[in-house]
């Protein structure tokens, strides 16, 4: 827009990037017992990268240059490492998805009491990390802020997860994520020098025509090393369980963001950088996919922990953007893109919601929840948009991306795919049916009488704050289907106009 | 040609600091002896200052002393490592009651010094094996300086047994090498090597042989069994210098000696060999790492292991091999430095060295917790500390040579490390003991030097410019 013009003088991605972190390590300096300074502290930074990411997000031209909000430092030029960082049309949404995440998963984190400052600095730690590779054009920056995003992950399950299974969930978690990313970088440096480029910069790797033989060589390492992130089949085990263990705001920041991160991060230097490799396995990748949409769905239905549905429903829609990708059409990225945002914002509002009735009722045993509605009508409500998105429905942000995805695997050479996918929609119709059904309808409890009760004004404007975002996008997709589509043309350029 | 005295700088004030401190101790009553530590990081820093003013080597490598010594960046660079890591080692040793008040510890961590700085220059066979001698004898006798204590008596008389053995074993293959070239001089021994008219099988049993004595000081598979018990019986203080300056040390005499005298193009067998003692390091040193209750003995395999990382950089033979071992070097050395220095503020206060006995340490004292958080990460390879950077280096260098399955037995290691570096940071951010409410102080010159450690840990993971700079001035003096 162009009021924001002067956006464009702002090193304004390297603000929101370096913001948390050094926002994170001043809330250490504050004495740890004065935990409403804290919360507020913590909020404070939370509304101010969520203002910055919308600020990206608006001040974003469409019809601009590929690239915008360019900043570009050399780090180490004798490696060819830069500091090279610009937002385009599919990583410019996700900074906002970050931006919403984490402000919502700090306003409802009040009730943390174990060591709040810890938390909310490691958190912001993490948010360092997801916005820098949202943003790196370096793939070695990439790589850096990468890690950094893996490892606060760790403490945070540890610490403040769920005490079951924490420490195993929080390890697997991890390693998992840690030797998908190993396996991508060994792929990156034999990309570094089989280029003869000497640089890290993706925009000049983008050129560099490496061989068909070496992209099919090193496309699977890449790919599927970034992939585990995004829970790919047969490696997303990690996830539900990381999922369940996890405290609410990091459960909502790791399926609704860092799930993204992978999935983001084999598109711009898996697809976009080997697109013959990428051409060569895709069309076998998407079968992977196409057990996560289903089985991941079939999975959540089976499920009797309210958590765990919504750990193993993460891994099914996240399929589906993978799905998108492996479709090679510009369909089905589009609706990829839309689908990262739009599963972002509807997982972080279930991973809310889950954890506002457990950290009331104590339990998240089905067959134990009943008659939610009685005492929270607006989480019923906010649930429940959520559940609409995740089934699809027309109007709203779940409609918009879903059917692209199908709309491009129907267009690719394999509609039989779209056929059997389309399947997770009928299996996600039915657990999310009963999910509404059995916790918030029913009859209420009569042990949790005098002890549940409705939640805080602030939790109800989070609630708000995630269903707006996914009415809107239903309502108005015009807000953010251009600008993917704008991001979408030039990776299709990449890969040959096909 | 006239004797270059500005060349050997370092080594001569070093002789004068071991001087200085041995007349101090007769001179101090008892009990003010507890300055001694002071002086000596003092006095180390002096000389890091008077070798960085005046002892600069010039743009090409120059052979000084009648060819006994290299005057070259990489003996510059890694004179400056030791001499950091023993200024570190001798500020960690205040407080360490068997320690502080004998001026000849100090003394032999002087002379050490000088021995590893030697090392670091060598340019002839007997001029190496004298300085390996130098830097080695004095710190059998500082492993085993706790005359009361069993556990450092054996690992005292442990490290003694396999440095002899395995010394002989190198002076023998020293032997082999002077009587196929004709000569003791590194870098005529090459030019003989290079002329590719020596027998290679005989050259091939020369390098086996002389990679025994490397092996040992680097403790790499299969020369490493000494390893675990001497870190584990030594005084911490030592074991630290042990693990991080000894070992650069040997790193020095292994990227200078096996790219001069056993170039690639003549002996390719002997990269093979390289690569090889790698990957059994780093995947023995990390497999037996898991299991550990004790922590100096966890660091004893992880510091095998980490050998085994710097190893891919050698077995690259490039320059930007050499280079990685370099800049791996300087962070391993720094990182150790500083979860070593953890270690010995904790067994200060708890006097225990178990994993278990960490537990609830972040309670008791976050900043020593957060400390070694950092190290440890760093050690993981985990950014933006050094360690990311250093390992990026080593697995680019096998990358580049074409050893990618190198680089992937590398990276898989990579995930056992952090594997036991995270539970032992499980502990102390999870775990609860009774002891939660004591907390653990830090004394000021420990909180220096942790302080200086981990700043250099986060610099070298963030601006890699300056280092990687002299990482490369140092690896191309090498070629």
């Amino acid at each position: 827009m162009a009021f924001l013009q002067f956006l464009n003088d702002w090193p304004v991605l390297s603000l929101i990037t370096f913001l948390p972190a050094v926002g994170g390590m001043a809330l250490l300096l504050i004495p740890g017992d004065r935990k409403d300074t804290i919360y507020k502290v913590a909020l404070g930074l939370g509304a101010a990268v969520f203002l910055l990411s919308l600020l990206v997000y608006l001040g974003f031209e469409v019809e601009g240059a590929r690239y915008q909000f360019i900043e570009k430092y050399n780090w180490l030029p004798q490696l060819g490492i830069s500091y090279h960082v610009a937002v385009d049309g599919i990583s410019a949404p996700l900074v906002l998805l970050t931006g919403i995440v984490m402000f919502t998963g700090v306003i409802i984190s009040q009730r943390i009491d174990e060591r709040p400052r810890e938390f909310f600095a490691f958190l912001f730690l993490l948010a360092t990390g997801v916005f820098g590779v949202f943003v790196a054009l370096d793939m070695f920056a990439l790589f850096f802020f990468y890690e950094i995003a893996v490892f606060p992950m760790y403490l945070l399950i540890a610490i403040w997860g769920w005490k079951q299974t924490r420490e195993y969930a929080a390890m697997k978690l991890t390693m998992y994520l840690f030797i998908g990313s190993v396996v991508s970088l060994v792929g990156a440096l034999a990309m570094y020098f089989s280029s003869g480029l000497k640089t890290f910069d993706m925009l000049a790797l983008e050129g560099a025509n490496f061989p068909p033989e070496f992209q099919i060589l090193w496309f699977p390492f890449i790919f599927i090393g970034f992939a585990v992130l995004g829970g790919i089949f047969p490696f997303h085990n990690w996830s539900p369980d990381g999922h369940v263990a996890a405290p609410t705001a990091v459960s909502m920041f790791h399926a609704g963001v860092l799930m993204k991160l992978g999935a983001f991060a084999a598109l711009r230097v898996g697809i976009m950088l080997l697109p013959e490799g990428a051409k060569f396995h895709l069309p076998w990748i998407i079968l992977l996919t196409l057990v996560n949409v289903v089985y991941g769905a079939y999975i959540a239905m089976v499920q009797t922990d309210f958590k765990y549905v919504i750990g193993f429903s993460s891994v099914s829609h996240m399929g589906l953007v993978v799905m998108g990708f492996a479709s090679l059409t510009p369909e089905g990225y589009i609706g990829a893109g839309v689908q990262m945002v739009s599963h972002g914002i509807m997982t972080a509002l279930f991973f809310a919601v889950v954890g506002m009735i457990y950290d009331q009722t104590h339990t998240r045993e089905l067959s134990k929840l009943g008659g939610m509605v009685q005492k929270m009508p607006f989480v019923t409500f906010a649930f429940i948009i959520g559940g609409l998105v995740s089934m699809g429905m027309p109007g709203l942000s779940g409609f918009v991306a879903e059917f692209p995805i199908f709309m491009g695997v129907w267009l690719s050479d394999k509609p039989w795919i779209a056929i059997v996918g389309a399947i997770s929609i009928v299996i996600t119709a039915a657990y999310i049916i009963r999910l509404i059904r059995r916790v918030f309808f029913g009859e209420f409890p009569a042990e949790f009488e005098g002890h549940v009760h409705d939640v805080k004004p602030s939790e109800k404007f989070a609630l708000g704050l995630l269903t707006l975002v996914l009415i809107l996008i239903g309502v108005l997709p015009g807000v953010i289907v251009p600008m993917v589509e704008a991001g979408v043309d030039h990776v299709f350029a990449l890969l040959g106009g096909m | 040609m006239a004797p270059n005295y500005l060349a050997i700088l370092p080594e001569i004030s070093l002789a004068v600091l071991a001087f200085i401190l041995l007349v101090i101790d007769l001179r101090l009553p008892q009990g003010r002896k507890t300055v001694l530590a002071g002086i000596t990081a003092a006095g180390l820093a002096a000389v890091m200052v008077l070798t960085v003013l005046f002892a600069r080597p010039g743009a090409a490598p120059e052979s000084v002393w009648g060819g006994m010594l290299r005057h070259d960046t990489a003996a510059f660079v890694f004179r400056l490592i030791f001499l950091f890591g023993a200024a570190v080692t001798a500020l960690f040793t205040i407080g360490w009651k068997q320690i502080e008040k004998r001026g000849e510890f100090y003394v032999l961590m002087v002379l050490s010094t000088l021995g590893m700085t030697l090392m670091g220059a060598a340019g002839d066979l007997i001029m190496l094996f004298l300085a390996i001698e130098t830097a080695s004898i004095p710190l059998y006798v500082m492993a085993g300086f706790m005359t009361g204590d069993d556990k450092s008596t054996e690992s005292g008389f442990k490290y003694l047994l396999f440095g002899a053995l395995t010394s002989s074993v190198m002076v023998y293959g020293f032997s082999l090498l002077y009587g196929f070239g004709g000569t003791t001089d590194i870098y005529k021994l090459a030019a003989a090597v290079g002329s590719g008219e020596l027998p290679v099988l005989g050259l091939l049993g020369a390098l086996v042989l002389t990679l025994a004595g490397f092996g040992f000081k680097i403790a790499a598979v299969p020369f490493h069994f000494w390893a675990p018990d001497v870190y584990e019986g030594a005084p911490t203080p030592v074991t630290a210098f042990l693990s991080t300056a000894s070992k650069a040390a040997g790193f020095a005499v292994v990227a200078r000696f096996m790219l001069a005298t056993f170039p690639a193009e003549v002996l390719p067998q002997g990269l093979s060999v390289i690569a090889l003692i790698s990957v059994l390091s780093m995947t023995l040193g990390n497999a037996a790492a898991l299991s550990q209750k004790n922590i100096k003995r966890m660091l004893a395999y992880s510091s095998i292991a980490h050998a085994g990382y710097v190893l891919m950089g050698v077995a690259a033979a490039s320059l930007l091999g050499v280079t990685s071992v370099v800049y791996y070097l300087a962070v391993y050395l720094v990182t150790n430095l500083a979860a070593f220095g953890v270690v010995i503020i904790f067994f200060n206060t708890a006097g225990s060295d178990e994993i278990k006995d960490y537990a609830g340490l972040s309670r008791r004292s976050p900043a020593l917790a957060l400390a070694l958080m950092l190290a440890f990460l760093s050690l993981a390879g985990v950014p933006p500390l050094g360690g990311f950077f250093a390992k990026i280096l080593v697995f680019a260098a096998a990358v580049e040579a074409g050893l990618i399955w190198l680089a992937i037995a590398g990276v898989l290691n990579a995930i056992l490390g952090l594997y036991y570096y995270l539970m032992v940071l499980k502990v102390i951010y999870l775990d609860r003991s009774e002891k939660d409410d004591q907390p653990v102080p830090v004394a000021r010159p420990h909180a220096i030097a942790l302080v200086v450690c981990l700043l250099l840990v986060v610099f070298l993971g963030t601006i890699f410019g300056p280092m990687y700079d002299w990482s490369v001035l140092a690896a191309s003096g090498l070629f």
